[in-house]
């Protein structure tokens, strides 16, 4: 199709960062007509990307930010025709499903917090997603195979699941096809505002771009200053099992713990603050074990096969942060927690802000402004 | 085909899908099924296509087999014992039915 290089290093758009952000905004740039290439950092990347839940996921999104909880809910609504047309571009099956998804609660309580919430974010947004607090009987209807430890819990029908692994493959195979210049290896060491575009010396040579988009994940509060930015990130640590391939029980995934189209059970959901620590621990392991047992008693037979920690993406706030520099026209960050959810978001309304440079209304409540730490940007 | 290199110093006898087989002391499992000729251990869980041992040392699990009722072994890594029942060609276990609490 287009997008090739104008010539040699000279590109209209650089992604910084191959991770499923940078890449969903990439797809979505070179579908747009424009000559990008994708910096990618390598093999000592932390890469957020490849330790993820791989939920589509609503419920729970924006309790206390309803312009959160209507663009998560606009980015999965986007989710089916993205998936559609990734699949055409790749010919590379996403396994997505959105027929609903649910939370288990362990005691009254929990449930009632739960419920709680979700009735402060009706209050405060109607038209942000219904989701529907469920007893144990209503549970068992849905998951035949939950344990009598579970009280009830919650269900949103927007809630779904993709196999996060060909979505990575699928948007690879897509960029390269729509002719995004992929540059692995490629580390960026520093970032200049030129009159005529930016200058980006990387391992593997020096990139030039009319424009350049932030998508480094926890490498973006390096490079922001570098264009008038801010990306105050931080890495919070999550740790995720999988089981062997099992013949499949599971029929709606849970926040925590999911059937894979593929058979096997991941299980997750821990926070800790650990600095730049990618390892696991059998103390955090054990727990997310005996919490799963506790809803599923038939997984204390299950073997598990693999495990792993990665490093989530965070705000103050823990919400998305979407910029453009006022001081560097033409630079732009984007960074979040949930870059499956909002893969179909960033290829579309992200990328055309950014290849029009107009902003819209539904982003402007994720400017690094809120932090009071930023100039006032364009 | 496979073929013993060493005389076995002590014989021991395992059921693989019913029949008894003669095996030997510090024989694994697979080598003992790939003795008798049997290269298909199991099938895919997703598609239903056959497998066998592929890397032989404990590390890609397609070697897996039932081995006293326990689905998902990996034959590369289990010794046989006198008296062991493997069954080979299963796909995916149904945790309820196929493995006891």
């Amino acid at each position: 199709m287009v997008g090739i290089s104008r010539s040699g290093n000279d590109y209209d758009i650089a992604v910084i960062g191959g991770g499923v952000v940078g890449l969903s905004i990439a797809y979505g740039l070179a579908g747009r007509g424009l000559a990008v290439t994708l910096l990618d950092e390598g093999d000592v990347a932390y890469r957020a990307s490849r330790g993820n839940f791989a939920l589509v996921w609503v419920q729970g999104k924006g309790i206390d930010l309803p312009d959160y909880a209507r663009w998560t809910m606009g980015s999965a609504a986007a989710w089916k025709d993205f998936a559609e047309t990734l699949q055409h571009d790749s010919e590379i099956d996403l396994a997505l499903e959105q027929r609903g998804g649910v939370m288990a609660c362990l005691s009254e309580k929990e449930l009632e917090d739960r419920a709680s919430q979700f009735r402060r974010l009706h209050n405060a947004a109607p038209d942000c997603a219904n989701v529907e607090t469920l007893d144990h009987r209503q549970m068992k209807a849905l998951l035949p195979e939950i344990g009598p430890d579970v009280v009830g819990g919650t269900f949103c029908r927007h809630d779904g699941h993709v196999n996060a692994l060909r979505l990575f493959g699928a948007l690879h195979e897509a960029s390269m096809r729509r002719g995004v210049g992929y540059r692995p290896n490629a580390p960026v060491h520093d970032l200049k505002s030129m009159a005529d575009g930016f200058r980006i010396s990387t391992s593997s040579g020096e990139i030039r771009a009319r424009k350049v988009v932030l998508a480094a994940g926890l490498g973006n509060a390096k490079l922001a200053p570098l264009v008038g930015l801010s990306a105050p990130v931080r890495p919070l640590r999550g740790q995720v099992m999988v089981t062997e391939k099992l013949a499949p029980f599971l029929h709606y995934p849970l926040g925590t713990i999911r059937q894979t189209d593929e058979g096997g059970v991941m299980l997750g959901d821990s926070k800790e603050e650990v600095g730049f620590d990618t390892g696991n621990s059998h103390q955090i392991l054990g727990a997310i074990a005996a919490h799963a047992v506790k809803v599923f008693p038939l997984l204390a037979r299950a073997h598990i096969v693999r495990s792993w920690g990665a490093l989530r993406v965070m705000s103050p706030d823990g919400y998305p942060i979407y910029d453009r520099s006022a001081a560097c026209p033409g630079a732009y960050l984007v960074t979040c927690h949930s870059g499956v959810t909002l893969a179909a978001a960033h290829a579309s309304v992200i990328s055309e802000a950014i290849a029009t440079d107009i902003w819209p209304e539904t982003i402007s409540a994720f400017s690094a402004r809120r932090f009071g730490d930023v100039p006032e940007t364009a | 085909m496979f073929r013993r290199l060493l005389e076995p110093s002590r014989q021991i006898t395992i059921l693989i899908d019913g029949q008894a087989v003669i095996a030997a002391a510090g024989d694994t499992v697979a080598a003992a099924l790939l003795l008798t000729g049997n290269t298909r251990f199991r099938q895919t869980a997703k598609s239903g296509s056959p497998r066998g041992p592929y890397c032989g040392m404990g590390v890609c699990f397609d070697c897996l087999v039932t081995i006293n009722g326990e689905p998902n072994r990996q034959a590369c890594v289990a010794d046989v014992r006198e008296g062991m029942e493997v069954i080979t060609g299963t796909g995916a276990p149904q945790l309820a039915a196929d493995r006891r609490a």
